[in-house]
């Protein structure tokens, strides 16, 4: 419940221009110049800050830069504060994710293999390509990123009647990377976070370090499996308590019958 | 540890303020204060 109410509470500090829905306008406000730890669109009406894969793309493909030193050193000091945290607690498109979930559909488990889809998505489509076509255009945003699709495009679409002539193939297969996304969010817990976001690719890298981590006293853990069963990311925290999939959830330091697992 | 954590703190924050030195923020923020085309699938 503590979890889902700071969640809620940090969707809202990242977006907390709703009117903006009903206008179809953009807040232009200083507050632009700074990144949201999460991933949120800053096409979205709602946004009051900078997407960090998005500031991050703009700046590689620039004709000035072709690395942002300032969004790099951001997302490393949030990394060494909370890890995949971010993902856990600050992510709007996390919580979003979190929501469909909830219906009432057949889960699955993933294959484990495409987890490392996200880092070929960071690499690709968030590093070079904006490097190497320096056309000024974010890679992932532009031709992945559905939450772009879904907080952006949609109600932009709805309420700027000019933008719809111009919807053509480009938006088609945003629509069904959206689509897939959320079908795959439906029956596979954060099925975003774990197979598609390069943000999380990134905040996972410093799992490993973050001061908000996972400690297991070894001494007390009886090797019971309750925190593997339950954990939603799919790792056995016993074993990998600072997995690269670790959200921070606390899931597993609720179940453990021993409170061998600490945050 | 937690010297390797100081330092990685440093670090990240030197490259902060370069970036912003360096004029990295009015880029960002021209972005961000515009309806982003390609974000919305129509670029």
């Amino acid at each position: 419940m503590k979890r889902k109410l700071i969640q809620i509470v940090a969707t809202l500090i990242t977006n907390s221009q709703l009117t903006n829905f009903l206008s179809g306008k953009l807040y232009k406000g200083s507050l632009k110049n700074f990144c949201s730890p999460g991933l949120n669109c800053y096409s979205c009406p709602a946004a009051n800050f900078s997407c960090p894969l998005g500031a991050m793309q703009t700046i590689i493909a620039s004709a000035r830069f072709s690395l942002s030193y300032y969004v790099t050193g951001f997302l490393i000091l949030i990394g060494l504060l909370i890890g995949r945290g971010v993902c856990g607690f600050l992510c709007p498109f996390g919580l979003l994710q979190e929501i469909f979930y909830k219906l009432p559909l057949p889960k699955i488990n993933l294959w484990r293999p495409l987890i490392y889809l996200k880092y070929f998505l960071l690499v690709i489509f968030v590093l070079m390509l904006p490097a190497i076509l320096k056309l000024g255009d974010p890679a992932f945003c532009e031709y992945i990123c559905p939450a772009g699709t879904f907080e952006a495009a949609i109600p932009m679409l709805i309420t700027h009647q000019e933008f719809r002539s111009a919807i053509g193939d480009l938006f088609k297969l945003k629509m069904i990377i959206l689509i897939a996304t959320l079908i795959g969010c439906m029956i596979n817990y954060r099925f975003f976070c774990k197979v598609l976001c390069p943000l999380g690719a990134i905040y996972g890298l410093t799992n490993k370090f973050s001061i908000y981590r996972l400690h297991v006293d070894e001494n007390l853990c009886i090797n019971c499996g309750r925190c593997k069963k339950i954990c939603k990311m799919e790792i056995d925290p016993s074993k990998n308590p600072n997995s690269i999939e670790c959200i921070r959830c606390g899931d597993c330091e609720k179940i453990c019958p021993k409170k061998a697992i600490r945050i | 540890m937690n010297k390797i954590r100081i330092l990685i703190a440093l670090t990240a924050i030197g490259f902060m303020i370069y970036g912003v030195n360096r004029g990295e923020l009015p880029l960002i923020f021209q972005k961000a204060i515009r309806i982003c085309m390609e974000c919305i699938g129509l670029g």
